[in-house]
């Protein structure tokens, strides 16, 4: 067999896409958090529309943005491929299991996954389709600013953005030194630099993400 | 005798590999805290066949945790409540009086109970003949330092050794992966001078032949390593992953 889909098609391989695609999307979630965080300079949106702009004209980011929907795909179809893999090399469970071995966000990547994807589907109606498929924003009718005070004025819509913010820190909890390791990245100098760096990012971001809505619900941002 | 226990057994029984299998309750009688599990089980043979009952099968051999032949998942964890240990050397002064102890056989896809609390682990012997060696006579062990090896990777190559290929690993896992055990026959080997020139067709072997009896991928929760009997580090599926990787990308041949 060809040694490239081979290894695709091994179950390290599988875990390799896995892990080079979620280091992808956390780029991208820096990147994401940076511009929004524009927001707290508290400037009635100036800065962060000036921001959404660029992110939102400029080719590369575009170009780039295909590239994050393909890699968003593969690593959510290939998490739930190797998920109902993984039940399947598995398909007895104990009558008594004690679980004191591992934490529980490790073992529950996939739940946490699909918590993730439903919140984006919605997220993704309230601003991407918004701002590319309508001509709310293009025709200036709206700014993306006064577009999240809008979707942020309904309380169910911030808990669910707030609760979904837990489900991504305990996602990337896990899977931010997980994907160093599975790429084999793994050094006594280095690995546990890797692990604490991977524990604040886990939190500082979900963090600032969780505080957009809830600023603007409570009317801290005006 | 003072200190002796009474105990509730609940224990896994399976006739073969087609029967569904249930549990059945035993009430064990004045147990010695002294007593490894094992010998604990044997008391329980015993009175089963001096009733006429069928024993129960469970795996053993050498009785001093270096076969890794003894197996059962003891109260949720392989070989009991003790950190790496085998369940031989697992001893009921670890129970208290009046305790419950559920026992139940490995649960993998890949090792395939075939009676009782005995499942088929002949998968990792698969594994191993895969790759798992070096395909020249290197001779006799030679003096020392007559072949320079430094002190990290002998020390490396050693505690990757020491896997027992128990399949505790494979128990533990949520998604029954062999990744701890294979990564620790990889590196054994491709550490060490006789191991390395065939280091690369070795991992592809190993990794296809692992991937083939249907062991699950590995997401890295480290269950595997908590309840190695022999403490295998996790930093051997890193090293594992990377020389598959390199294995597939640079390696010219095929």
């Amino acid at each position: 067999m060809n040694a490239l889909s081979f290894l695709l098609n091994s179950t390290i391989g599988k875990k390799i896409v896995m892990g080079l695609t979620g280091l992808f999307l956390i780029s991208f979630l820096l990147v994401h958090c940076g511009v929004n965080s524009l927001i707290f300079f508290n400037d009635g949106g100036e800065l962060f529309n000036e921001g959404a702009e660029f992110m939102g004209t400029n080719l590369l980011i575009r170009t780039v943005e295909i590239l994050l929907f393909a890699g968003l795909i593969l690593h959510s179809i290939q998490g739930l491929y190797l998920v109902y893999l993984n039940r399947k090399s598995r398909n007895v469970s104990y009558h008594v299991n004690s679980g004191k071995n591992s934490t529980w966000y490790s073992k529950s990547m996939g739940l946490l996954g699909t918590l993730i994807l439903i919140f984006l589907i919605l997220h993704l109606k309230h601003f991407w389709v918004t701002s590319r498929f309508t001509d709310q924003i293009t025709g200036g009718y709206t700014t993306l600013f006064d577009e999240m005070k809008v979707v942020f004025s309904e309380l169910w819509v911030v808990i669910l953005y707030v609760f979904s913010m837990f489900s991504m820190a305990y996602h990337l909890l896990h899977g931010f030194q997980s994907a160093f390791q599975t790429l084999g990245l793994n050094h006594k100098k280095y690995t546990p630099f890797i692990k604490k760096l991977g524990f604040w990012f886990s939190i500082i971001l979900p963090f600032l993400f969780a505080m957009m809505p809830i600023s603007m619900y409570l009317g801290w941002i005006e | 005798m003072s200190g002796n226990m009474n105990l509730t057994l609940k224990v896994w029984r399976q006739k073969n590999s087609s029967d569904k299998g249930r549990f059945e309750t035993y009430k064990m009688q004045d147990i010695s805290p002294d007593m490894s599990f094992l010998e604990m089980f044997d008391v329980l043979n015993e009175q089963l066949i001096n009733t006429g009952e069928e024993p129960v099968v469970f795996d053993h051999d050498c009785r001093e945790g270096i076969c890794g032949m003894c197996s059962m998942y003891i109260n949720g964890r392989p070989h009991g409540p003790k950190d790496a240990i085998t369940t031989c050397q697992l001893h009921m002064r670890s129970f208290k009086d009046g305790d419950i102890i559920v026992v139940e056989p490995w649960r993998a896809a890949a090792f395939p109970v075939l009676k009782d609390l005995a499942v088929d682990r002949s998968a990792f012997d698969r594994i191993i003949a895969a790759g798992g060696f070096v395909s020249v006579n290197t001779g006799n062990a030679q003096d020392g330092n007559n072949l320079p090896i430094s002190k990290v990777d002998a020390d490396e190559a050693f505690a990757s050794a020491a896997c027992i290929g128990c399949g505790a690993c494979v128990a533990a896992c949520k998604n029954a992966s062999a990744m701890l055990f294979v990564s620790a026959k990889v590196n054994q080997l491709s550490i060490l001078p006789q191991g390395k020139p065939e280091r690369m067709q070795r991992v592809r072997a190993m990794v296809a032949q692992m991937d083939k009896e249907g062991f699950g991928a590995c997401t890295n929760t480290g269950a595997c390593s908590a309840e190695c009997p022999k403490e295998i580090s996790l930093s051997n599926i890193a090293a594992l992953n990377r020389e598959f990787l390199m294995a597939n990308l640079i390696d010219q041949e095929g």
